[in-house]
């Protein structure tokens, strides 16, 4: 029975946990950008990177 | 951290460095070599269940030894090198930055060639730990840690240096992989020598099939799934063009995929001695996990939003989408046989083995060949030899894929249904288990014809990247400039080396990766462990004796784990045609543990004493004169050899070290008892016209196979 209260109480801890983190995380802002890195991979062949083009490149939304 | 750029930006100087090739078409050629020799192994295998004599009596040939050698060779040597040839043409390029050590991508490579010759030559002699794509020794298996390791610090250091400030999707797949793997494999693989390609499971019956299969599970996870996650973000976006649909969803199905998939490791384990809570909560993350991997699914996928007509035209496009749509199919299925009731009617059947050849052949096979066939070109400057026998490849692949599966759905239904099926008396319909194996005769031999179309397929492919490679020429390293990172982003001035090492996002990425995957296992072993209610001692229940341990041992070499399991699962079916069901308390002193994932044959568990000595000696040597049909291999090898008694002892100290409780000294008397009780059998034999002698292997096994299950009979 002892192994039911610990379990729920580590259960609710680990749940907290990663609800905190989650919270710390669009804080920090890593959900600002969420558009940029998919479309920087298929820029970098033969191309040299700058963030003017960076910049340019990130104002068309569309490809 | 802002992104806006320090002033003065424009004069700063560009970066300029190189992408090396060769490490990329290196492991290349590794992964074309092993996966055609890993598939025909396999084709092989499945031959020699259609014709028996393929098993040629050769002990290095016999499926019960090869199908580890095929396991091992299409998942470590064909998907491993796979994913590295991937990994290191990929990781430099989103991190703008080649690895960080060329010494180390050269160990990484050689090393892990060097692990692939060590399996396929320890396997077939039977150097085997029998724990599932784990069979490797130790000596192996400190091989492989240490190679994993020095490649997880190059990523690491890679990552650290990069030049963009983001890390793309793809490289947390690769850290969370090489992080993941690295904790299954040592946890699962601690064992204790007695010599240099021997050694036992620290752990023990119930115990020791929790972590096997926690690992079992998670190296489908984090080796045949997360690696080829990390490789689809990023050669999928670069064939078609187009973005990944959503950079959202990939950081939410990531965190989510790598937190749920260690807790599934029960779903092998269901209806058996494992403790009901552990089997439950297998069951319940298992179906949870449908969501993060469609997640990847559908990121896949949407990916092609608008650009369908490519895949019309493009066969890499073609080889991409029908292994994404594998991978949706087999991580729905996964958690549908996860249920209970779904997997009372699979487990143990053939139902499984087309399971795991939807996501092999689909998903790991197809993502890899699209991925050579989109990489080869630019190694070489060329286009593709062929866009004809890449077409060929990608319909006869598929068409193999078809012969394969569905064969192997029927064949598993069938037997199922055969195995449970019921007279109106209420006696089984079907009581030879041999009448269950000769239906599925035809299913197999098509399963066969699948593997082969496979095969052919694999081969022409190996034609067209052939004259791809002949006629263009290498590129050898590319040139790239990018700006450092620190122009981008402000680090601060003389910083400590170990600020720039532990602070930064790849290590704080890899460790909370590596938290989120430590929480499912210690919450599923730690109480499997600590809580003794778990195990119920049963008091009948004693240690094997010194012949029955050496016979035990044999029985692991030969791989009987691989057609015959030791759980009988408390179904009234399975109690009517193997005796009462498999206790925990019985499995306590079985380092490893034997339970079995599949029936080719029947469950041993409870064959001690149903058979006299005889029988046992007959079958071994030929299993046709006991069993009409059997698709049982010879094993007349037993017959002749002697057993090795100089390592009784060494075998007693040792299972005692790991708590087995034999007499003190006891190791010092043992071979008295072993020659006392095969004396005895010999004698048994005698009587039954059967003259042998007391000191070959065969005797061992007989002891072994008496003694399984009867312990519990005494208590009645």
């Amino acid at each position: 029975m002892t192994a039911f209260y610990v379990m729920i109480i580590a259960s609710l801890l680990i749940a907290l946990g990663f609800l905190a983190a989650f919270m710390w995380s669009v804080k920090k802002g890593h959900y600002d950008d969420d558009y940029t890195p998919a479309v920087r991979i298929l820029l970098d062949d033969h191309e040299i990177l700058t963030t003017k083009t960076i910049k340019q490149k990130s104002d068309q939304k569309t490809l | 951290m802002s992104n806006v750029p320090h002033p003065g930006i424009a004069s700063v100087e560009l970066d300029e460095f190189q992408y090396d090739n060769r490490i990329v078409r290196n492991f290349a050629i590794a992964t074309i070599l092993f996966g055609l020799i890993g598939m025909l192994v396999g084709l092989l295998a499945a031959f020699q269940l259609v014709f028996p004599d393929l098993n040629m009596d050769i002990p290095y040939l016999t499926f019960s030894r090869i199908r580890p050698l095929h396991t091992n060779a299409v998942i470590f040597a064909f998907v491993g090198n796979g994913f590295f040839t991937g990994l290191y043409y990929s990781a430099p390029r989103v991190l703008r930055t080649p690895m960080w050590s060329p010494v180390l991508s050269r160990f990484h490579f050689w090393a892990w060639q060097f692990i692939i010759l060590a399996a396929a030559i320890t396997l077939p002699m039977g150097l085997t730990t029998s724990k599932e794509y784990a069979e490797l020794e130790w000596p192996i298996d400190i091989a492989i840690a240490v190679v994993w390791v020095s490649a997880l610090i190059n990523l690491i250091m890679t990552t650290i240096n990069r030049r963009t400030e983001h890390i793309y999707a793809a490289v947390w797949f690769y850290l969370a992989s090489f992080v993941t793997v690295a904790l299954l494999h040592v946890v699962n693989s601690v064992a204790l020598p007695i010599s240099l390609f021997k050694s036992y499971s620290v752990y023990a019956g119930v115990q020791d099939a929790l972590v096997q299969w926690w690992y079992g599970h998670n190296a489908v996870a984090f080796f045949l799934t997360t690696p080829y996650l990390g490789l689809m973000y990023y050669f999928l976006p670069k064939a078609a063009n187009r973005p990944i649909y959503s950079y959202r969803l990939s950081i939410v199905h990531f965190w989510a995929l790598i937190f749920l998939y260690i807790w599934a490791g029960p779903h092998h384990l269901l209806y058996t001695a494992l403790p009901e809570w552990a089997q439950t909560l297998g069951t319940v993350f298992s179906v949870m996990l449908i969501a993060p991997s469609w997640g990847g699914m559908i990121n896949g996928l949407m990916t092609l939003r608008g650009a369908w007509d490519k895949v019309r035209e493009d066969i890499v496009l073609k080889f991409f989408v029908v292994a994404i749509t594998a991978y949706g199919m087999a991580t729905f299925e996964g958690p549908m046989l996860s249920f209970k009731n779904v997997n009372a009617i699979a487990h143990y059947t053939d139902w499984i083995v087309a399971h795991v050849h939807v996501g092999a052949l689909g998903w790991n096979g197809f993502l890899t060949f699209g991925l050579l066939y989109w990489l080869f070109p630019r190694l070489y400057n060329r286009p593709l030899y062929s866009q004809k026998a890449a077409t060929f490849h990608f319909w006869i692949g598929t068409l193999g894929i078809l012969f394969y599966t569905i064969p192997m759905y029927w064949a598993g239904w069938v037997q199922s249904s055969m195995w449970k099926e019921f007279t109106q008396e209420g006696l089984l319909k079907y009581p030879n288990f041999l009448e269950t194996v000769t239906q599925l005769a035809p299913l197999y031999f098509l399963r066969s014809v699948g593997g082969t179309l496979y095969i052919i397929g694999f081969v022409v492919m190996i034609y067209n990247l052939w004259m791809t490679a002949l006629t263009g020429k290498l590129v050898a390293s590319e040139t790239a400039k990018a700006m450092p990172l620190n122009a981008i982003w402000h680090a601060p001035k003389n910083e400590y080396w170990h600020r720039r090492l532990f602070e930064r996002k790849p290590l704080a990425l890899t460790i909370f990766a590596l938290v989120a995957v430590a929480i499912g296992g210690m919450v599923e072993m730690i109480p499997t462990f600590m809580i003794k209610s778990n195990v119920p001692t049963i008091a009948s229940v004693k240690p094997y004796t010194p012949l029955e341990l050496q016979g035990r041992d044999i029985y692991v070499r030969e791989g009987c784990y691989v057609c015959h399991t030791q759980m009988i699962r408390p179904f009234r079916s399975e109690i009517e045609r193997y005796g009462e069901y498999s206790k925990s308390g019985e499995f306590i002193y079985d380092h490893p543990h034997q339970w079995g994932s599949k029936r080719t044959g029947p469950d041993l568990h409870r064959v001690g004493g149903k058979y006299p000595d005889s029988w046992h000696y007959n079958h071994m040597e030929d299993p046709v004169t006991m069993s009409p049909g059997s698709i049982m291999p010879r094993y007349p090898w037993l017959l002749e050899d002697d057993l090795d008694t100089t390592t009784t002892g060494a075998k007693i100290r040792a299972m005692q070290t790991l708590g087995v409780p034999y007499a003190k000294d006891y190791d010092k008397l043992a071979n008295a008892d072993l020659h006392r009780q095969s004396k005895e059998i010999q004698a048994r034999l005698k009587q039954s016209g059967i003259k042998a002698s007391e000191n070959k292997e065969i005797i061992a096994l007989i002891a072994y196979l008496q003694r399984m299950g009867t312990d519990i009979k005494a208590e009645k």
